[in-house]
């Protein structure tokens, strides 16, 4: 049993503002909660009295659906808010907005926004409880949190693993969380990618970088390949994605030459071809598909702790 | 603090082993029926029963399983201190079973409440019954009444009812503790 049974922090704003305790207290958590969803009923009745709203002010797919299961498989009640089809058009305030869906009786929010920052703004002003699900390039602590039970549930542990983080570093949210969240755990963590992608002080973090991508995968127990975000990138990073895919790509025959078998993640989605190719997304080695059913798992666990402490 | 052992040595064996051929008068060799433990202090009276059960019946196959019940409690953020979660065990399936919960004490009911429904969960259950090695008598907040008694106990709310295990606590007993006035 963790040491603490109960999170340090009100809200899950970043991996930052947890400590170690707290992680383990999560992940702990979460395995109960795997247990859950693997049951023929798979809810329990545990948030039946709390209201959730998600607020996505940026798209989302498997966050999103994620989160809105967690949330029916806690029997929370749940309101859906996208900012495409909302209010935020006619331009009113993210405080505005999120007060006035406030005022409707809801005791957490979980929010998505372009801005990094926006969730801390918003504990700022606000009473809610608020769960970060992903803040510009900033933080997107739940994919961090479900990334390290992922490879705890394959490697048995997650201190003294080392993952290297392959990819668009610069615009990554998933990059800082987990950098973090591993760093927390134990592990040791090198970020790998062409230059212009690696943030230039990034060493400051105390992780290892690497520019080979050989190098860094013979090196590596996990290797965690990020989305190439192309709608973020405002000028060209590099030449072309097809010179991306040559030197950062990783395929079956790169795989299949390193003398132990890695461990291949991915946040998602997933551009095949791209930063991964499709032989190695469906193989043994990946466990991509797994994240995504732990994800479900993990962000249990953090609504049950967030709505535990209300009294 | 004022203890008073209620049950313990040789008294507290020949209790276990009477729950057991009471068990076996209503379920024969145990192939419809299953045992529930119910986290996190049942589960050394159901292990117990269960192996008592195998001296008894050694050919029989008996499933007993263990049943957390944290999410599923009435009581979640009403009280000081979070509720913690533990493991649940069921490698067997239920549905069309009888199944016995048991629990160390029974008190309030409220426990059973919420073990009834993490237990449905699970499956559809032929037939419910409940075993308590201690049933506090006058005190329970909801309609539940235990089908096997291992001891009947009547005490006072700010009194405190204990069972402690070889296993955990080197040594079997129950007892009553009493807050001194």
């Amino acid at each position: 049993m963790a040491a603490s049974q109960r999170l340090s922090s009100k809200h899950l704003l970043g991996i930052k503002d947890l400590n170690t305790q707290d992680i383990e207290l999560i992940l702990e958590t979460a395995n109960n909660f795997k247990d859950v969803i693997n049951r023929p009923i798979k809810k329990v009745p545990s948030l039946r009295d709390i209201t959730i709203a998600n607020i996505f002010f940026e798209n989302s797919t498997r966050t999103k659906l994620s989160f809105e299961l967690a949330q029916k498989r806690l029997s929370a009640d749940v309101v859906n808010f996208a900012a495409s089809s909302s209010s935020v058009s006619k331009g009113e305030t993210l405080i505005d907005t999120v007060n006035n869906i406030l005022s409707m009786k809801v005791d957490m929010v979980v929010m998505r926004h372009p801005y990094p920052g926006a969730g801390v703004f918003l504990s700022k002003h606000i009473n809610a409880q608020i769960v970060n699900a992903g803040d510009g390039a900033h933080e997107h602590p739940t994919q961090a949190l479900l990334d390290a039970f992922s490879i705890k549930e394959k490697l048995g542990e997650v201190a003294g693993k080392k993952v290297v983080i392959v990819g668009d570093v610069l615009h990554s949210r998933v990059a800082l969380s987990n950098i973090l969240c591993l760093q927390k755990l134990g592990a040791e963590v090198m970020v790998c990618g062409p230059t212009t992608l690696i943030p230039k002080y990034i060493h400051t973090l105390g992780v290892k970088v690497e520019h080979n991508l050989m190098k860094a995968l013979n090196w590596c127990d996990v290797a965690n390949m990020l989305r190439i975000q192309l709608e973020r990138q405002d000028i060209k990073y590099f030449p072309s994605l097809r010179e991306y895919s040559m030197m950062y790509g990783l395929n079956k025959q790169i795989l299949d030459s390193l003398d132990k078998k890695i461990i291949v993640m991915h946040p998602g989605p997933i551009n095949r071809g791209v930063e991964i190719t499709s032989d190695v997304a469906d193989s043994q080695q990946s466990i991509i598909l797994d994240q995504v059913e732990n994800g479900v798992a993990v962000r249990m666990a953090v609504l049950y702790l967030l709505a535990s402490q209300k009294g | 603090m004022q203890n008073l052992t209620l049950l313990d040595g040789q008294k507290f064996q020949i209790t276990i082993e009477r729950l057991c051929h009471q068990l076996i008068e209503n379920h024969n060799d145990f192939s419809n029926s299953v045992i529930l433990g119910i986290q996190p202090r049942g589960i050394y009276l159901s292990k117990r029963i269960a192996q008592e059960l195998g001296k008894i019946l050694p050919d029989a196959k008996i499933d007993n399983g263990i049943l957390d019940i944290t999410f599923y409690r009435d009581d979640f953020r009403r009280g000081d201190s979070p509720l913690v979660p533990n493991s649940t065990q069921i490698d067997f399936i239920i549905e069309g079973k009888k199944v016995i919960l048991v629990d160390d004490v029974l008190w309030t009911g409220r426990t059973i409440r919420a073990a009834m429904d993490a237990m449905l969960a699970f499956g559809r259950p032929e037939k419910v019954e409940l075993l308590v090695l201690v049933d506090r008598r006058y005190s329970r907040h909801l309609p539940i009444e235990p089908d096997y008694i291992g001891i009947k106990v009547d005490s006072i709310s700010s009194q405190k009812v204990v069972v402690s295990w070889k296993e955990t606590d080197h040594e079997d007993k129950v007892i009553l503790i009493s807050e001194q006035v």
